[in-house]
C-alpha cells in the first residue's frame, strides 16, 4: 500500500472517530450553563475563522485577491437580506470576473 | 502530501482539521438522540454545513430535519464532485475561474450572519477572524481554526 493510501485511509478513520466521539459524550456533562454558552459561540468562532482563512490565506501567506472582493459582495448581499443562493452566486460571479479579466 | 509532507503528518493535520466536527457532534447529539447504527450515520454527516443549518432552526424537529437534509446533501454532492474531479480535474481546471474560491467563504458568511444577534457575537466573530489570520503564517494548517475554540471558551465564561 502506498503512502498516499495510508494517509487517505488513516485520515478517514480519525475524521470519523472525531465525529463519533463528539456524538458519544454523555449528555449530563453538557447541561451546564457555562458550557451551553460556550457551545453557542463555537459555530461562530469556527465558521468565522474558516471564512477568514478561505478568503485571505494562500497556503501560509496572507493575500488580498479576487476572493476578498467576492466575500465583500456576499456581505453586502446579506446586509440587504438577499436569499442564500443570491449571496453565494453574487460572490462567485464577482470573484470570477476579477480573476478572469484582471 | 502534495506539499511534500509524510503520511503521518497528513493524518495529523486532517485529524486536527476534523476536530471541530467532534464539537459539532457535542451540539447535535442532545438534539438527535440516536444510538447504534443511526449514531454512526449521524456522525458521518456531522460537518460545518449540517450543524450550522440545524442550529439555526427554531425547534428540535426542524433542527433534526435541517441536519439530515443538509448532511446527506453535502455527503452526496461532496463525493460526487470529488469523483468527477478525480476523473477529469483538468476539464474544470482552476476553481478560481468559476469563482468557486469565493463561493465557499461566501456560503459560510451566509451561515454565520443569522447567528450574529448582538454586539458580543460580532466582536467574537471579528476576533476569531483576526486570530486565525494571525496564526496562519506561523502555525501548521488546522491550528489557526481549531484554536479559536479558546476564544469561545473565554467569551463564554466571561458573561
Amino acid at each position: 500500500m502506498s503512502a498516499i493510501w495510508i494517509a487517505v485511509l488513516g485520515a478517514s478513520f480519525t475524521a470519523f472517530l472525531n465525529k463519533y466521539i463528539g456524538h458519544s459524550v454523555p449528555e449530563k456533562w453538557l447541561n451546564r450553563p457555562s458550557f451551553m454558552r460556550i457551545n453557542a459561540l463555537v459555530p461562530i468562532v469556527l465558521l468565522s475563522a474558516l471564512v477568514g482563512v478561505q478568503t485571505f490565506a494562500n497556503k501560509k501567506d496572507l493575500v488580498i485577491d479576487q476572493r476578498a472582493a467576492g466575500v465583500l459582495v456576499a456581505l453586502v448581499a446579506l446586509k440587504f437580506k438577499a436569499p442564500f443562493p443570491v449571496v453565494v452566486i453574487s460572490a462567485a460571479i464577482t470573484s470570477a470576473a476579477i480573476y478572469n479579466w484582471f | 502530501m502534495g506539499a511534500g509532507g509524510s503520511a503521518v503528518s497528513a493524518i495529523a493535520t486532517a485529524t486536527l482539521l476534523g476536530f471541530r466536527n467532534a464539537l459539532y457532534g457535542l451540539q447535535m447529539a442532545p438534539i438527535l438522540k440516536v444510538k447504534g447504527l443511526k449514531r454512526i450515520l449521524a456522525a458521518q454527516i456531522t460537518i460545518d454545513e449540517s450543524t450550522a443549518v440545524a442550529t439555526l432552526q427554531e425547534n428540535d424537529a426542524d433542527r433534526r430535519r435541517g441536519f439530515y437534509v443538509t448532511g446527506i446533501g453535502v455527503f452526496v454532492f461532496w463525493n460526487l464532485f470529488t469523483f468527477l474531479g478525480a476523473l477529469g480535474a483538468s476539464a474544470i481546471g482552476d476553481p478560481a475561474v468559476w469563482g468557486l474560491d469565493a463561493a465557499v467563504p461566501a456560503a459560510f458568511c451566509g451561515l454565520i450572519w443569522p447567528r450574529l444577534k448582538n454586539k458580543t457575537h460580532f466582536i467574537v466573530s471579528a476576533v476569531a477572524i483576526a486570530w486565525a489570520l494571525l496564526l496562519t503564517p506561523i502555525t501548521p494548517a488546522g491550528i489557526p481554526i481549531i484554536t479559536t475554540v479558546l476564544l469561545a471558551v473565554i467569551f463564554g465564561l466571561k458573561k
